[in-house]
């Protein structure tokens, strides 16, 4: 039986938990969604953007000098750090403005934690001509602000949001509240794999190209599957996408790596699945970081992409039924993973990434030399450098 | 269970007959804390109010705008929890058959647990729930637990709602219709929308439940113009105000003086709409 179901439900998990003033937008784009998914003319031109405007297909590359460091299995990196953007956000972003446009809204809205999402938003806007909002916590506003300056240059407004905690899950409040009061003529692009559905599936589908690619490519380089899948979860969008095109081979393990921040014990985290329960925000019933009278609480991660106290309806299913395995990586060891993969590699990679590359190199010392990981290498660090240089307290 | 009185037809039914409308009045519980809910609820009733809405705190409101999640913020720092709300309902029923509706947001009542909710609210003698983030094709269970125990579960339709998701709202709606008067969130407004007349129109040939608007309303004389076509009002951001600007016994007569205004702009005589 293939997930959702006809009512976005993963098992228990998504659903549509919004107001009844959005139920008819999400409607209308289900509809639209199901209209076009399987168009020839909008399967082609999806096509034809992510190769000409987004570079792909991205490489999967062969980490040879990681390898060696770790001195157990291969380790592949597939690159969506080379998209146009820096990150795979924009794999989702084209398709959900060619859904916009199609629909004729005439505004996009997006909600942004590192600003990846955000800038491939404004990126796409700028392509198609649409205007563009993006809402960003002021915290994460001060720690990406090259990515705040991008999406100013790209001719986005960037809204701060000062309620709550002034991260990703304060950004999507807003940006729901602008859906509900400009629904007429909006179209709220979601950038991960969460919220009412069609979105999990609807995101999931566009970002499947990452495993969809990476299944062909590891198949020309060693003739099989690879037996392992790594990728962060903050969200889970880059990591679906990778997973998704391979859960039916059961050869190839999973592993979703969350954000451990501080480490788990101590509470200052944003590990939804290994440190919550489920109950339900932004639209859908999932794994939520949360106190034992229902509150959301303040999630910590050195990566602002992945401090979100949720984590998309597909992965909570996925970890219920055992089919993938959630693991953690705290703040200091994804700093020795991003600090592991720019020198033996020469790749500078996001923080969110370099989560999925600290854990990769744990778990390749325990394989065979003859087995294979693939890491989605989900972003470049660019936007990163002056968090980490203060993490290393270096002088810039 | 012994089967209890419908309070919130009770009162609609009431008020019908003496050509008047509902005065429905908002405050979040725990908002400037849990002591001084109780006190306010009570003002609101010698004010006027005909239905108490009670807000549940909850962190992430995202149906609120800026007036109404600060009252949140405020009664969570205060550490006002569920089982608080269902506290201060529980004592207002000592001297008071004020018909009161919980408004919020499901996962606190999630975490809480669906039965032990139905069943303590109706202990605590709460008449209905209102989820603003559960729709009708996700609120099948707790439905179920809340009809066991004769508490009306209210629905929520908005200027967006087409003819399929008015029937598909109606067919499980209870108590009365929660009329959302502009696509936005909540909070004071100086216009409403001049279509409502239209709107109420199209659901009255759904339902024959009593139809609320709210969102939006904040002068007596905005309250009466809505009160020509639907029959009641909802009022809340624009009390949440008066709470937050002033302290003490200050307090208690400023809101109770701003809810007997609202309560003249609904009970001012007019013929009920034809439907």
């Amino acid at each position: 039986m293939r997930n959702p179901d006809k009512k976005g439900h993963f098992g228990v998990y998504g659903g549509r938990y919004i107001s009844e003033t959005l139920m008819p937008a999400v409607i209308e784009l289900e509809n639209a969604y199901r209209k076009w998914r399987n168009d020839p003319s909008f399967r082609e031109e999806f096509g034809y953007y992510l190769k000409e405007y987004v570079g792909r297909p991205t490489p999967l590359y062969y980490a040879e000098r990681l390898t060696k460091k770790a001195a157990g299995a291969r380790i592949y990196l597939k690159r969506e750090d080379l998209c146009h953007t820096g990150a795979h956000k924009i794999n989702n972003t084209i398709g959900q403005i060619l859904l916009a446009k199609r629909m004729k809204k005439t505004r996009v809205i997006a909600e942004t934690g590192a600003g990846q999402h955000g800038v491939a938003t404004a990126t796409v806007a700028a392509m198609f001509g649409l205007e563009c909002e993006v809402y960003m916590g002021e915290d994460d506003i001060r720690r990406q602000s090259p990515n705040v300056f991008r999406m100013k240059l790209l001719g986005a407004k960037v809204t701060p949001v000062t309620s709550g905690s002034r991260t990703l899950k304060d950004a999507m409040n807003e940006a729901l509240r602008d859906w509900v009061t400009n629904v007429y003529n909006t179209f709220y692009i979601i950038g991960t794999v969460a919220g009412p559905h069609p979105y999990p599936m609807m995101v999931r589908d566009f970002q499947s190209v990452i495993g969809s690619e990476a299944k062909r490519q590891i198949r020309e380089l060693t003739g099989g599957f690879p037996d392992m899948l790594v990728a962060c979860v903050g969200g889970g969008s880059n990591s679906i996408g990778l997973f998704h095109p391979f859960l039916d081979e059961p050869s190839v393990k999973m592993t979703g790596v969350e954000a451990g921040g501080l480490g788990i014990k101590t509470g200052r985290h944003a590990a939804s699945i290994s440190g919550g329960r489920p109950g339900v925000l932004h639209g859908n019933k999932t794994y939520l970081l949360q106190d034992r009278f229902g509150q959301i609480i303040d999630t910590h991660s050195i990566s602002a992409g992945l401090d979100y106290p949720g984590v998309g309806p597909e992965h909570a299913y996925l970890h219920d039924t055992g089919r993938v395995d959630y693991r953690v990586i705290t703040d200091a060891e994804a700093l020795e993973g991003f600090k592991a993969l720019t020198v033996s590699e020469g790749i500078i990679p996001a923080l969110e990434s370099s989560h999925a590359v600290a854990y990769a190199i744990k778990a390749a010392r325990t394989m065979s030399k003859d087995s294979s990981i693939v890491v989605c290498l989900s972003g470049r660090g660019d936007k990163d450098l002056d968090t980490v240089s203060r993490a290393f307290d270096y002088k810039l | 269970m012994e089967k209890r009185p419908d309070r919130i037809t009770e009162t609609f039914k009431g008020l019908s007959e003496r050509g008047e409308k509902a005065l429905v009045t908002f405050i979040t519980a725990g908002d400037p804390d849990i002591a001084s809910t109780k006190d306010l609820i009570f003002e609101l009733e010698r004010g006027g109010a005909d239905i108490i809405e009670l807000g549940i705190p909850f962190s992430d409101p995202m149906a609120d705008g800026p007036t109404i999640q600060a009252a949140s913020e405020r009664a969570l720092k205060k550490g006002t929890r569920l089982a608080d709300v269902l506290g201060v309902v529980k004592e207002v029923r000592e001297k008071s058959g004020i018909p009161i509706v919980l408004f919020g947001y499901y996962n606190p009542i999630l975490s809480y647990g669906l039965e032990k909710y139905a069943r303590d609210a109706r202990r605590a003698g709460v008449d209905g729930t209102l989820i603003v983030d559960l729709p009708p094709e996700e609120a099948g269970e707790l439905k179920k637990e809340l009809d066991r125990r004769g508490i009306e579960l209210i629905f929520l339709l908005t200027p967006t709602s087409d003819e399929a998701r008015i029937r598909t709202v109606t067919d499980k709606a209870s108590g009365f219709i929660y009329f959302v008067s502009v696509a936005g969130v909540t909070g004071a407004r100086s216009s409403l929308s001049a279509d409502i007349e239209k709107y109420i129109r199209k659901v009255r040939r759904f339902t024959t439940l009593p139809l609320g608007v709210g969102f939006g309303i904040s002068t007596p004389e905005q309250a009466r113009d809505v009160c020509r076509h639907a029959d009641g009002v909802i009022v809340g951001s624009a009390i949440v105000n008066i709470i937050a600007a002033n302290s003490g016994k200050t307090r208690l007569r400023k809101v109770r003086d701003f809810v007997s205004k609202l309560k003249k702009g609904t009970m001012a005589r007019q013929g009920r709409e034809t439907r």
